[in-house]
């Protein structure tokens, strides 16, 4: 195995006048080092004005986000040898504006998120409860796939029709949406539901499938988000031809 | 963090081509004309058997001409397309249950391959009986 590999990473410095473009680093080619390994060395030994996003190092945190050779990953779980002999081409996540060298913008999705209302709403007026509320391992299985989320944007990048409308709320901030209406403790599926059922909520979506395939955390975006259009398109039909008290 | 600051960069036209999955997605959307060909295709024959005998056997010259053949042919193998890439499809959309238990993904595709076998065969029993 050769004992270097190449990153060609791409650069952008929003105070200068150049279009983003690659530049190439070689870095030790080792077996337990991943790409975010390599942008540290960078980094830390050839170029310190290199920006990118990293933090936990160990598919937690989800700040490292980048597109590995066109691909979506968190760089910290890509591996340098599965990508030997290279070269590696590195560039910040597809569809959001760039903010500098691999960091994008995410303020788009920060906006979006609290528009599904991604918290527990309850239709009491209970502001404070006496002990906790319980569930059954059966209710906690419900959602739990949907609460491993960690925002790290691998879906946004993968999603064509996010890139190409970037008006659609996207698979992200509708899985978490599922995540709290499958919450036996919530009684906010209603509110959601007027949200997601707009054109750029889940009728956006053309099932590209492309965000659960990337999802570094197994989440489904995409098995989310049919689902709430079949949630959708049953309220459709109850509301047509149920009377109001029945629906 | 926005406005000047940040750079938006345009999608390519060709952006379908860019991934093997993105052109399965899109090769699966355009199979829908076929579809839609198909069903003009049946409703042209259902028109032309009401119509009588001279009308059917017009119907069938025009079907067999090359250039509605080789459009049938094609058609075909999206009709296979929509159908493979749909039924696959299915158990991510379906959260389906029984006594409280996830049925298995490929369970609802082997349901929905027996249930196209049946409908298939009661059709062929109905035109060849």
């Amino acid at each position: 195995m050769a004992s270097t590999i190449t990153l060609s990473v791409t650069r952008w410095r929003p105070d200068r006048s150049m279009p983003p473009g690659p530049q190439e680093y070689e870095v030790p080619l080792r077996k337990e080092w991943t790409v975010l390994d390599g942008l540290n060395h960078i980094k830390n030994e050839i170029d310190q004005t290199l920006a990118f996003r990293w933090s936990c190092r160990m598919g937690i945190c989800g700040s490292c986000g980048m597109n590995v050779n066109g691909e979506p990953r968190l760089t910290c779980g890509a591996f340098l040898s599965d990508y030997a002999p290279g070269p590696i081409r590195v560039e910040p996540l597809a569809n959001f504006p760039i903010a500098r060298d691999l960091i994008v913008d995410m303020s788009d999705f920060m906006e979006k998120l609290p528009r599904v209302k991604p918290w527990v709403i309850r239709d009491d007026d209970v502001t404070e409860i006496d002990g906790e509320y319980l569930q059954t391992p059966e209710e906690l299985d419900a959602y739990k796939q949907f609460s491993m989320c960690i925002n790290c944007m691998l879906c946004y990048a993968a999603c064509p029709v996010y890139g190409l409308d970037p008006d659609f709320v996207g698979p992200a901030a509708i899985a978490l949406a599922e995540r709290y209406d499958l919450d036996s403790r919530d009684h906010g599926a209603r509110e959601r539901l007027d949200v997601l059922i707009e054109h750029e909520g889940v009728w956006g979506c053309t099932f590209v499938g492309e965000c659960t395939r990337v999802c570094p955390k197994h989440v489904d975006p995409a098995g989310a988000i049919q689902r709430y259009k079949l949630k959708a398109a049953q309220q459709t039909v109850k509301a047509f031809l149920l009377p109001r008290a029945m629906r | 963090m926005s406005g000047n600051l940040t750079l938006r960069q345009p999608m390519s036209t060709w952006w379908w081509l860019r991934k093997r999955t993105y052109f399965v997605f899109v090769m699966r959307e355009l199979s829908s004309l076929f579809v839609a060909w198909y069903v003009l295709f049946l409703l042209l024959l259902v028109r032309a058997v009401d119509r009588g005998d001279a009308a059917y056997a017009d119907f069938l010259d025009w079907a067999g001409s090359p250039v509605i053949v080789a459009i049938n042919v094609v058609a075909f193998a999206f009709i296979v397309l929509h159908t493979v890439t749909w039924f696959s499809l299915t158990p991510q959309a379906m959260d389906l249950r029984v006594g409280g238990r996830p049925v298995p993904g490929w369970q609802i595709i082997a349901g929905q391959y027996a249930g196209l076998a049946l409908v298939s065969g009661f059709v062929w029993w109905l035109v060849t009986r």
